[in-house]
Order: structure tokens, then C-alpha cells, then sequence
């Protein structure tokens, strides 16, 4: 479904990712980790075609990842996007709708339609009218999640889903990520390591290099080849930086 | 109102709404997108068109226009490919701009046209014929705003998305530097190249805490700015000041005034 090989990509002279190599197979929910820096981020955004590898390839679903991007979904961190710009919970879920809309000047009432039902699917259709500055973290990270859903993806790419979002939320949006998994590939970026496991069915390591493990378990070795640091410090989510290592 | 009763105030009237209505629109999109300064950067370069038009002798809104337009058209393809370093080039844009234009001027031989009419602008000046030119430039903004809005609320909430999506965002960025461009064309006889920012900017920030959706901040940035234009017009008129400045210090008396109400109402808030 992803494939990707010999990839290569640097910020100006600063390798960020070398030589990766990468399989992600359909209906699989991977989880992405490692440290802050490490290229995760970095990782997916080649893979939805926003950015452009220096050497190697990238095949999603049979295609370049800028003609695939349409079948993908993408949550963002949550961080990323101004808190007071004046908009409707609605009118963010819309967005999902935009790559299958056309070119029309307005959404249709089937776009509408699918924006609700995703928007019911995440708790939020009772908000839909209010606006977005309302509304607390999680409840925007839902919005989101919703709006990704409204492009009808078949592959759910998400960045820090739990990051600035309370523990009880945390555990739904996994519940939610798994119902969803019968049905679409999930690929997640975390650093949290002690949720994911629960819930994943295999694991991807990034840190300049990507080592990828068919389980959903993080074994001693990945940790020692990754972090090369204790468990504690990675699963408490402390900033740290490995790189000097290569 | 009698004084309405004049030609030229009838014109200044138009010219004043006229700019209200781009200005509010474009604004918005301005401060959402947060290129202030680039829009600021294509309003004060504009200035070497009316430099370029005196010295070529054609109409100065025409060359305001041409070169208005080309600056934007580099300041956007310099901010695409290079997002780190685009604010120094701006800056050197903004300057030469200028600079070009006063030195074209200083070229031009006999009759000196006063420069200061398109720095700080002269509402009370206004010609017929640019009235139906700054219409035109509306009534372009206004399509192309229309047309395309939900693909410019897409780029301005959420860019990287709406890429994804198959928002052309690099055209819409280019396009929204054009339309910046023939803003500042529409703009230039109300306020002036160096007072344009402000109109931009505050009614846009006045109105995006009371809005709910991009649509509404738009109409009240040119509801807003409609007040600010006719109560600068009319004071200007009845105290004999520069019309363009009144209308800005209008508008930032309103600003003040929103951001101590804001802060009051904190204050309320937190004191119940």
C-alpha cells in the first residue's frame, strides 16, 4: 500500500532522513515513533507528497504521493494552526470535502452531508455551528480527525494525536483510531509509547533511519538502536536530541 | 449634509466606499494570512509606478497598476521559494520601490506633479474617471473572492492541508498578492501608499474577535472601514485637515478604543 525505498532527505546540509526503506501494508495501524528530531514528522509529510525527497522513491497506493494525496486523510499537530481565526466547527470539516468537491464555488448538500457524518462519528456534530476558538483541545483535535474523515480516506495518517489532549480523551481517540482500523491503514506519529502498544499492530522507529517491527512491541534492542537512553525519559515524553550519535 | 451637495465630495463619498469595500475584504485575508508586510512591501513599491508613469507620461494609476501588479508577482514567487529570507527581499523591494520612484520623478523634466497627493492620498481629488477604474478593480476582487472564497478560507486556516487537497495554493497566494496590488491601486487616492497598512490591518483586527466565520469578518472590516472613511471625510471637511491622515487616526482611535474595551471587559470578567 506505502512503499518506500532508498529515500533521502536533508534541510539545506542537515541529513534528516538517510536511506530509508519502508512497507506498509493495507489495513495496518502502525504506530511512528522516536525522538524529538528524529524525522518522523518529516517522514509522513513525504509520504502525503508535501515534501520532496532528494533520492529514493515513494509509491502510495500504485502512485506518485501527490496523485494519491486525495485518498489520504491527515491530522495535523494540533499545534500548527492559529487558535483565533474565525471559523465554524462545520466549516473546518468541510475542508475534507474540497478534494472530492470540484471545482464548484460551494459545497454540495451530499458534502455537507458526509461532513456531518463524520463530524457525528468523533462526538462533534452537536458543535458543528459553534465556532473553533470555543472549543477546548481535544475538542478540536476531533474536529481534526473529523475533517480527515470526510474525505472518505483510505489511508489515516496522524500527527501527535494525543499531544496537548486529556487523559480520557487520549484513550477514545485510540478506541475510535481502532474502530476505524476495520476498515481504513492508520499510520500514527507519537512519541508515547506506553499507549500505543496497546493498540497497534506494528511499529515503526525513526531516527535518521527507519527500523520497522512487525509487532506490536517495542523490543529492548529498537530502544537501544533508537534512543540509545533509558525507556523512563522516552515514555515521559522529555524533549532529547540523539543525533550526535551517528 | 450639505456638504455632499459638491461634486467633489460626491466623488470623495464613492471613493471612500469604494476602498472600504476592497480593503475590508482583502484586509481580512491579509491579516488571517498574516503577510502584513507584504502587503505593506507592495503598497510603498508601488510608488516607483507613478514615478515610471510621470517620467513615460501616461495616467499614474496606470503605471500604479503595472508596477504594483510586477512587484507583487516577485514578492510572491520570492516567498514561495525561499519562506526563510523573503522578508529581507521584501524589505529591499519596499525601498527601491520608492527610491525609483523619486528618482524617475526627479528625471522627469517641466512640471512637477505633487508626489505627496499619492503618499498620504487626496480623497477630495478625485477624478470621474478613476472612480470607474476603482470600480472595476472592485468588482474583480469581489469575483475572484467569491468564487474561489472556500479555496481561500482553506489556504488561510489550514495551507498544508488544503494542498493535500488539491487547493491550488501557490496560485491562490499569487492571486492574492495580485489582488493586494490593485487594492493598493483602489486605495492610493483615499489614504495614500504610506497610510494603507493601517487600513488593512485595523478594521480587520477590530472585526476578527467578533466573527464567526471569514464571510462575517469581511463584511464588518468594510462596515467598519465605511466608518472610518466618512467620519475622516467629514472631519477632515468641517477642521480643514488632510483627509487621508483623519481617516487613519479615525480608525485608530477605534482601534484603541476596541482594545481598552477588550481589556475592560477582562477586567469585569475576572473582578465578578
Amino acid at each position: 500500500m506505502i512503499t518506500v525505498k532508498n529515500l533521502w532527505f536533508s534541510y539545506d546540509a542537515q541529513v534528516i532522513l538517510e536511506d530509508v526503506n519502508l512497507t506498509i501494508k493495507q489495513g495496518e495501524f502502525i504506530a511512528v515513533i522516536g525522538p524529538n528530531g528524529g524525522g518522523k514528522t518529516t517522514l509522513i509529510k513525504l509520504i502525503l507528497g508535501i515534501l520532496k525527497p532528494q533520492r529514493g522513491e515513494i509509491t502510495v497506493l500504485g502512485q506518485p504521493p501527490k496523485t494519491a494525496a486525495r485518498r489520504m486523510g491527515y491530522v495535523p499537530q494540533n499545534t500548527n494552526i492559529s487558535k483565533v481565526f474565525p471559523i465554524s466547527v462545520m466549516d473546518v470539516a468541510l475542508m475534507g470535502r474540497l478534494g472530492k468537491a470540484g471545482r464548484s464555488w460551494r459545497y454540495s448538500e451530499a458534502d455537507r452531508r458526509r461532513a456531518e457524518e463524520a463530524l457525528d462519528r468523533v462526538g462533534m456534530l452537536e458543535h458543528k455551528k459553534s465556532p473553533v476558538l470555543n472549543l477546548s483541545g481535544g475538542q478540536r483535535q476531533r474536529v481534526f480527525i473529523a475533517r480527515a474523515l470526510a474525505s472518505d480516506p483510505e489511508i489515516l495518517f496522524m500527527d501527535e494525536p494525543t499531544a496537548s489532549v486529556d487523559q480520557e480523551w487520549q484513550a477514545q481517540i485510540y478506541n475510535l483510531l481502532k474502530e476505524l482500523n476495520k476498515s481504513i491503514t492508520i499510520v500514527v506519529v507519537s512519541h508515547d509509547i506506553s499507549i500505543l502498544s496497546s493498540y497497534v499492530k506494528s511499529v515503526a522507529c525513526v531516527n535518521r533511519t527507519v527500523y520497522y517491527h512487525d509487532a506490536a512491541e517495542i523490543t529492548e534492542e529498537m530502544l537501544g538502536k533508537m534512543y540509545q537512553c533509558p525507556v523512563e525519559l522516552v515514555a515521559h515524553g522529555v524533549p532529547h536530541r540523539v543525533l550526535q550519535s551517528h | 449634509m450639505d456638504i455632499f451637495h459638491y461634486e467633489f465630495m460626491q466623488n470623495a463619498l464613492m471613493a471612500g466606499l469604494l476602498a472600504s469595500i476592497a480593503c475590508g475584504i482583502i484586509g481580512t485575508l491579509v491579516v488571517v494570512n498574516r503577510i502584513v508586510f507584504i502587503s505593506g512591501g507592495i503598497a510603498h513599491a508601488a510608488y516607483g509606478g507613478v514615478g515610471l508613469a510621470f517620467f513615460l507620461g501616461f495616467a499614474p494609476l496606470l503605471g500604479v497598476v503595472g508596477f504594483s501588479v510586477a512587484i507583487a508577482i516577485i514578492i510572491a514567487l520570492v516567498s514561495l521559494g525561499n519562506k526563510q529570507r523573503a522578508d529581507t527581499i521584501i524589505g529591499v523591494l519596499w525601498a527601491v520601490g520608492m527610491a525609483l520612484g523619486i528618482m524617475l520623478a526627479d528625471l522627469t523634466p517641466g512640471y512637477k506633479v505633487d508626489l505627496m497627493t499619492y503618499l498620504f492620498g487626496s480623497i477630495l481629488a478625485v477624478p470621474r474617471e478613476d472612480l470607474f477604474l476603482m470600480l472595476f478593480l472592485n468588482v474583480a476582487i469581489l469575483g475572484t473572492v467569491v468564487l474561489f472564497y472556500k479555496d481561500f478560507l482553506a489556504m488561510s486556516y489550514d495551507e498544508e492541508f488544503a494542498g493535500l487537497m488539491g487547493v491550488p495554493t501557490r496560485a491562490l497566494y499569487i492571486a492574492l498578492l495580485i489582488m493586494i496590488a490593485l487594492c493598493v491601486v483602489i486605495i492610493i487616492r483615499v489614504v495614500g501608499m504610506i497610510l494603507i497598512i493601517a487600513f488593512f490591518t485595523i478594521a480587520p483586527y477590530m472585526a476578527e474577535g467578533q466573527s464567526r466565520s471569514l464571510y462575517s469578518m469581511m463584511l464588518l472590516s468594510i462596515l467598519y472601514n465605511c466608518v472610518f472613511a466618512l467620519a475622516g471625510l467629514w472631519l477632515s471637511f468641517r477642521f480643514n485637515l488632510t483627509s487621508g491622515a483623519t481617516i487613519i487616526l479615525v480608525g485608530a482611535a477605534f482601534f484603541f478604543l476596541s482594545l481598552f474595551l477588550r481589556k475592560f471587559a477582562k477586567m469585569l470578567k475576572v473582578g465578578s
